[in-house]
């Protein structure tokens, strides 16, 4: 089932953008997503009438500032349905989410010897941090690896998982293949063996309902650039006993609660991680996005991006000069990764360009992935809730144009 | 679509000058660009201060192969002092294009690598 997408169109002002005289066919929202003009409006109204530093001043703007701050994570527990907003940390994005957990829970416990296991298509940034962590404490990185359809293959599980695994990190839904995966299934197993698990949300919270105490989950993170929110902020949940039990992150301002010459004692949660001034007007922005978002409802965007993404791979399945990758449409969200036979994606990606149309061209931060598949880099297109199957046409007939044109 | 891939520019990347490797390089050198992946090696016989012969292996994209392609062909009996003074402004010539500040390194990662092999020059190109 497809959205009324000239009505959602019409709240996305860059959409209007005309790029050499063509319409701007934007098609690289796993890359960073477009933002609505509520978004852009609350930001602004916030900075123009109630701008101030947060948790300081006592001051009527300080006052109305820490409360729009702390009302965007009051909506943040509330999407995720946590137990407590204390739950949730505003970090930079996921990358630093990640690296949060790394510094604050990773160093305290992994020590020599002892496992993290992965997938083999983590995003660089679900799995960079871990090996550096795992060079600093001697461990070791396992993965559990993906079948040709880039699924996740569970058979080894129960022999992935050890007695020196301390941790599994892994991605929710694929960057590259748009694999939805099997978290439930891996949490199960997991905490049967008393280990916790870190999900890289960063493609699954956009676009899917993703409920963490349903989950059992015991880390996620995502970013707001990715579901019309603004850059610069991003979410680590995590349990509130794990959270209590961490180290703190950074050593600044407001993470703490008595300091003296030698020594502090920490803030309550969630400060004890919100070191230094936070991104304020960007945490009400990512407030205004998940409200726009719950008005159209993450179902029935969920539905259209898959439907959008069964109808590309349709159009694909017909062009004998093209190989695409993933699962089929109903195991995946809506991003398509493929090549054309003989064109480098750079150069797919300039053609498609001379189109208006917005595609990703490279190794989409999961190198090892495509050095697997034998690939340097893949072409991909990722929808959102106001891309349209006229788009989905666009994109098919630049491809072919492209073809033609290198071709001859 | 030819004020970004001009025909010269088709013609190299299809039929690439100097593709392959040297059997004993005097220098031999390979990098990357980060952002997309791509890689370049440059192989080089050097007499008399030099080039006397040039070989080169690359993964990228039309504009990163042409430009490899083209530079060398313009290097073939330069000396090694002629090389250190090439300049983004010589590939972009050469090529005959405009680009942007992305592609743009899919164009200098070949001058990059000459200059990372012969001089130990880390940087961009400028
Ligand atoms: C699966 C996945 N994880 C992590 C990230 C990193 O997100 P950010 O760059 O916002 O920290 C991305 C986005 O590129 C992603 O797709």
């Amino acid at each position: 089932m497809l959205l009324e997408a000239q009505k959602i169109r019409a709240d996305f002002p860059i959409l209007k953008r005309q790029i050499g005289g063509k319409p701007l066919v934007y098609l690289d929202n796993a890359a960073s997503s477009q933002k609505p003009q509520s978004v852009l409006l609350t930001m602004n109204a916030f900075y123009q009438v109630s701008y101030a530093n947060i948790h300081r001043g006592v001051y009527t703007i300080a006052e109305e500032a820490t409360e729009l701050y702390e009302k965007a994570r009051e909506t943040v527990a509330n999407f995720l349905n946590t137990k407590t907003h204390r739950e949730i940390i505003f970090t930079r994005g996921t990358t630093e989410a990640i690296n949060l957990v790394r510094f604050s829970w990773g160093r305290k416990n992994v020590q020599s010897g002892d496992e993290i296991l992965l997938t083999e298509m983590e995003h660089h940034s679900n799995l960079v941090p871990w090996q550096l962590l795992a060079q600093e404490k001697g461990a070791k990185l396992k993965f559990i690896p993906f079948d040709s359809q880039g699924k996740l293959v569970l058979d080894q599980l129960d022999s992935l998982l050890t007695d020196k695994t301390k941790l599994v990190a892994m991605n929710f839904v694929s960057n590259t293949f748009g694999t939805i995966n099997p978290v439930e299934k891996v949490i199960a197993k997991a905490h049967a063996k008393g280990i916790p698990v870190l999900l890289d949300a960063a493609q699954a919270v956009p676009h899917l309902t993703v409920d963490v105490q349903k989950l059992d989950c015991d880390f996620l993170a995502f970013s707001s650039h990715k579901m019309l929110g603004p850059t610069g902020i991003g979410v680590l949940y995590a349990k509130e006993k794990i959270l209590e039990a961490m180290d703190p992150f950074l050593g600044g301002g407001e993470m703490i609660k008595e300091v003296h010459w030698d020594h502090s004692t920490w803030n309550d949660l969630p400060g004890k991680f919100e070191a230094g001034t936070q991104s304020i007007a960007e945490a009400v922005g990512l407030k205004a996005a998940i409200d726009y978002l719950k008005t159209i409802g993450l179902e029935k965007i969920h539905d259209h991006e898959q439907a959008l993404a069964r109808y590309t791979m349709e159009q694909f399945s017909e062009m004998k000069e093209l190989t695409f990758y993933g699962p089929p449409p109903k195991d995946r969200c809506g991003l398509v990764a493929f090549n054309l036979q003989g064109i480098h994606p750079h150069d797919v990606a300039a053609v498609l360009d001379r189109s208006g149309i917005c595609v990703r061209a490279g190794h989409h931060c999961t190198q090892p992935l495509h050095r697997k598949l034998g690939l340097e880099a893949s072409v991909r297109a990722s929808y959102y809730l106001y891309n349209t199957k006229e788009e989905v046409d666009l994109l098919i007939d630049a491809l072919k144009e492209t073809t033609r044109f290198f071709k001859k | 679509m030819d004020t970004l891939y001009r025909e010269e520019i088709l013609e190299h990347y299809k039929y690439p000058r100097n593709k392959g490797t040297l059997e004993k390089p005097d220098i031999t050198y390979k990098d990357f660009n980060p952002l997309c992946g791509d890689e370049c090696q440059i192989d080089l016989h050097v007499k008399d201060n030099r080039v006397d012969e040039v070989k080169f292996m690359a993964k990228g994209c039309a504009i990163s192969q042409a430009a490899t392609s083209m530079l060398t062909e313009m290097i073939e009996g330069k000396s090694l002092e002629e090389i250190k003074q090439l300049s983004k402004k010589d590939i972009l010539d050469v090529l005959g294009i405009e680009l942007g500040p992305v592609r743009l390194k899919c164009a200098l990662l070949c001058l990059k690598v000459l200059k990372g092999g012969i001089y130990g020059i880390k940087e961009w190109p400028t």
